[in-house]
């Protein structure tokens, strides 16, 4: 178990420096001029440019700069924010909390809508409840999250006055519950579909007929012997999931005004902020990464059939 | 608990059987299927009664009907698509079909029991045996998950499993073959039922293990003085066990004989023709004997006898008019007891 | 069929009852052997899913190479004097019907007009991603060894990143940004997800029988490659391509809406979202056109990606 551990670890460290490094390259390589992007059109010295680069070591080399970079990470140093003289750590510090809040409330909607629509289509396979789940869950998977977003916003703050359009205090939970939903809606539909076809599937497993046989009560053979079985994929989109949900938080912090990493990351994509795009990316990368080993670990857990060598 | 209940059971079953009511009867039972091509009719009225210390075995090629029989009788049959539009199955005498779901739970695993063919499919890959032991306890018992735990160690020593008390917590995967299907049978003694189905118990085993399964299995029918329903298609294990044999083709039942009147005289073209297609040491060299054709669709079963594009004795009457369960006698008309044959030629196969 | 297994060899007192075909009694359709294409072409025919989205997507196509059929206007034709004017739902088809928009555009002119980047972002991109995904999954899959880590590790990075956060990074670095740049961005991300699905099905083809045969036979790799090994594991990657598909229209429109895909005086759904956002309260209609008219569009290819993976893959049913 620990030399897995440590393998996974070690087998991360190209992927972390190979994405980290796609970023890199992306922002720095590719035309654009951050600092210049400050000035906006304004006529500006080139001497004075030159000095603020060289003060933020963006005169050096790209390798050289991305070599300082991957040196100050271990310490906590995601560099420095352009704009502002900030150190983009701080940045991540505040905007962090907020994210973490809404991708948990959309993870934890995911999670219960999700895996209870699925049963129920599972359960049902071929009737009625399936072909409504299946349609509700087609709706989802095809409207983009931008749309779903602004149709939220006017139907339930515009229309139906049950909750503010913006959030204004986002540590308010019942003011991120319409966000968190439209941020869950996608994978909501692909963990209820995932949960159907697992569930649909284990129910004719020749376990269930041996639990039936058992004469155990329904209850106890769906929450013990088919739930359990069933979960073994739903997790492992779920662990996957994570990235994505984090990424979706640049549209939907955007439709709610929410100031978490999302619209950093946005505004900061916007003015070409190297340091703060890669630190934000490089951010939601170690996330991805760390849910996806922790995603493995649980595995284990949900089926004694793995073992890790 | 357990010992209350024993004793409670026990004048129930005596008057039951002084009355002479078997302990299960499966009377003119159908089965079909309704899928996507037609109906499929499985079973079509099937007769069959075990006592308490009987050994039936259920004899048939795959696609038969003596599993779904069985999953008939244990109600666990897929419905739909599958449908039961007659017959009444008898437990003690009560129809179990008409029963409320609730009361047929009670029934199973605590009266009736099965055990499946493929151990390892069967039992559940993610919780341990022991978990899935002692929840027959837990369940119908309402034990605590330590005494539970206690009475599956107990349960793996009676089926002889090495070292149950460190194995309690492994998983089906970590055992073999053999010792999966010992807890199989285990699973299925636990409550100590009246009747045992075990539908091909041996056939995913090797020829070793297979032994030691079906003693082990008749030993334990013998202590508990269990009904056993035994499904298989090997008339090997048959031989050493049954007490008395049902031949099904079709979803009907062909032929009916105690187990040793079968081997010697059998009364069905079909029986003959799988009697003969075993390979003897004594007929070295010369040709196996094998049955002509192929085992029918059941969407499509021969009209008039099942049986008789495969059969040589075939005449016309066969490809028109289903033959019943006829009455064997001796060639001077003395009734064999318990013999019948669905032939219509049963005294040219039997006598002559 | 007499033949007997080993375990009935061993022991004499065995009947080999159990042989010839099993017959299920669940499954009794054992007709004529069908191809899997002609299984799932006939299946398809009698999905009503398959129909309708075919049909959607026929129209959508209609709409998109001939948006002069369905308005005569041009969507860059503006009226201030109709600024937001509401939807008049009985005039269908002419410009009024669907409203006028914040910049005096006919909402329902728009809707047509924006079809065709739509679409031919979507189908670019799927055709771009399958074929270089396909091929360097199949390489992969096929040749093992170092070409496989190679590629393997290059996926791993890519899904790293997440797809949408990909895309941004790249097209904020293009000042303008045509239809050819967009379909690039997104099939330089899209390429790994069928890369991954190829190689897998690759890996479980070469290691069939009539593979190790044509081996065997002395077959030339080509011939393997695009003969024996492409045919039988192309499957999984259309059931993807096609579902996929109707993610990178959404990724258009989504970029789009976030002011790093098409730019005015690009036609695309996603601007005209983003303009209308601020209607919202007043004018909803300006965003609801678009928005719902893009999600028919995504619907449409979904469906009938999935109509497909159901005849393709019917251990998925």
């Amino acid at each position: 178990m620990g030399r897995y551990v440590a393998r996974r670890l070690l087998q991360m460290i190209p992927v972390f420096i190979g994405v980290t490094l796609l970023v890199f390259l992306m922002m720095y390589a590719l035309p654009g001029d951050p600092v210049r992007a400050l000035y906006g059109d304004q006529t500006i010295d080139p001497a004075q440019i030159a000095a603020i680069k060289a003060d933020l070591g963006l005169d050096l080399p790209l390798w050289q700069q991305y070599w300082n970079y991957l040196m100050g990470l271990p310490q906590g140093d995601f560099g420095e924010q352009i704009a502002t003289g900030l150190p983009v750590g701080e940045v991540i510090a505040r905007a962090l909390p907020i994210t973490a809040r809404l991708a948990l409330l959309a993870f934890i909607i995911i999670v219960i809508v999700g895996i209870g629509l699925g049963m129920v289509a599972g359960l049902n396979a071929g009737r009625w409840p399936d072909t409504v789940v299946l349609f509700v869950t087609l709706i989802f998977i095809s409207v983009p999250v931008f749309v779903l977003g602004y149709i939220y916003q006017y139907v339930f703050s515009n229309t139906l006055n049950w909750t503010s359009p913006l959030v204004t205090d986002s540590e308010n939970l019942g003011e991120l519950l319409m966000p968190a939903f439209v941020l869950a809606s996608l994978s909501l539909a692909y963990v209820a579909r995932l949960t159907r076809s697992s569930v649909a599937e284990n129910r004719r497993a020749d376990y269930m007929r041996t639990a039936i046989a058992k004469g155990l009560p329904q209850r106890r053979v769906l929450s013990v012997h088919l739930l359990r079985n069933s979960m073994i994929p739903v997790v492992t989109f779920l662990g996957v999931d994570i990235g994505t949900l984090m990424a979706g938080a640049v549209v939907t912090e955007g439709i709610f005004n929410i100031n978490g990493i999302g619209s950093e990351l946005f505004t900061a994509l916007f003015r070409r902020e190297g340091s703060t795009v890669v630190g934000l990316v490089t951010l939601i990368v170690i996330i991805y990464l760390a849910i996806s080993l922790l995603v493995d670990l649980l595995y284990a857990v949900l089926d004694p059939r793995i073992r890790y060598a | 608990m357990t010992t209350t209940q024993k004793t409670a059971d026990l004048p129930a079953a005596k008057s039951a059987d002084s009355a002479g009511t078997p302990l299960l009867q499966v009377k003119d039972l159908h089965v079909e299927f309704h899928t996507r091509d037609g109906v499929v009719k499985a079973i079509n009225g099937v007769n069959y009664s075990v006592d308490s210390g009987e050994t039936l075995a259920v004899l048939g090629e795959s696609g038969s009907g003596k599993s779904v029989t069985a999953q008939a009788i244990m109600g666990i049959l897929d419905m739909p698509p599958g449908r039961i539009p007659s017959g009444e199955i008898l437990y003690r005498g009560q129809d179990m079909l008409t029963m409320s779901g609730e009361e047929r739970r009670k029934i199973r695993g605590r009266k009736i029991a099965m055990i499946f063919q493929d151990a390892l499919s069967s039992l559940n890959p993610v919780l341990s045996v022991g978990y899935q032991l002692g929840e027959m306890f837990r369940v119908h018992q309402g034990l605590s998950k330590k005494d539970a735990k206690a009475k599956a160690i107990e349960l793996m020593d009676r089926v002889r499993i090495p070292a149950a008390k460190e194995r309690v917590n492994d998983y089906p995967h970590q055992f073999s073959g053999g010792m999966r299907q010992r807890i199989m049978i285990a699973m299925a003694l636990a409550l100590e039922p009246d009747l045992i189905i075990a539908d091909e118990p041996t056939t995913a085993l090797d020829v070793t293990v297979q032994a030691q399964v079906m003693d082990l299995l008749a030993e334990l029918q013998r202590e508990y003085n269990m009904g056993l329903i035994l499904i298989t298609h090997d008339l090997g294990v048959v031989a050493d066990v049954a007490d008395k044999i049902a031949v099904m083709y079709a979803g009907r039942i062909v032929e009916t004989a105690p187990v040793h009147e079968l081997y010697k005289r059998p009364a069905h073209p079909y029986t003959k023709g799988l009697l003969d297609s075993i390979p003897r040491l004594d007929h070295k060299g010369s040709e196996l004997y094998a049955i002509k054709g192929l085992p029918p669709n059941m969407a499509r079963v021969p009209a008039g006898c099942a049986f008789n594009p495969r059969c040589d004795r075939a005449q016309d009457i066969c490809r028109t008019e289903v033959p019943a369960l006829h009455p064997v006698t001796e060639q001077d008309g003395t009734t064999l007891v318990g013999r019948g044959s669905a032939c219509h030629f049963w005294k040219e196969t039997i006598h002559g | 069929m007499p033949d007997l297994t080993k375990t009935e060899e061993t022991e004499p007192v065995k009947a080999p009852v159990a042989e010839g075909a099993p017959v299920p009694p669940a499954d009794p359709a054992v007709g004529k052997p069908r191809s899997l294409w002609s299984d799932a072409w006939s299946d398809l025919r009698r999905s009503p899913m398959f129909i309708i989205s075919s049909a959607m997507i026929l129209l959508l196509l209609v709409i998109a190479a001939f948006p002069g059929w369905f308005t005569s206007l041009s969507p860059r034709d503006s009226d201030m004097a109709l600024y937001l004017q509401k939807p008049q739902f009985g005039a269908f088809f002419s410009p009024e019907w669907l409203g006028y928009d914040g910049q005096g555009y006919s909402v329902y002119t728009r809707l047509i007009h924006g079809a065709r980047n739509s679409i031919l972002i979507g189908v670019s991109v799927t055709v771009l991603v399958t074929f270089v995904g396909g091929l360097l999954g199949m390489l992969a899959g096929y040749f093992g060894g170092w070409v496989d880590t190679v590629i393997s590790r290059i996926t791993d990075v890519f899904l790293g990143l997440p797809f949408l956060l990909g895309a941004m990074v790249i097209l904020v670095s293009f000042e303008t940004r045509a239809v050819y740049v967009i379909v690039l961005a997104l099939a330089v991300l899209g390429w790994t997800l069928v890369a991954r699905v190829m190689r897998g099905s690759v890996i479980t083809v070469k290691q069939a029988d009539y593979v190790m045969a044509a081996k065997a036979l002395g077959a030339s790799t080509t011939r393997i490659l695009f003969r024996h090994v492409l045919p039988n594991a192309v499957t999984p990657v259309i059931v993807v391509a096609t579902i996929a598909l109707g993610g990178y229209i959404s990724a258009e429109a989504t970029l789009s809406f976030l002011g790093i895909g098409l730019a005015p005086p690009a036609v695309s759904w996603g601007v005209d979202i983003n303009t209308a956002k601020d209607l919202l309260r007043n004018a909803p209609h300006v965003l609801l056109w678009p928005g719902l008219m893009l999600s028919f569009t995504i619907l449409a290819f979904i469906m009938f990606g999935e109509a497909v993976r159901n005849a393709l893959d019917p251990k998925l049913r």
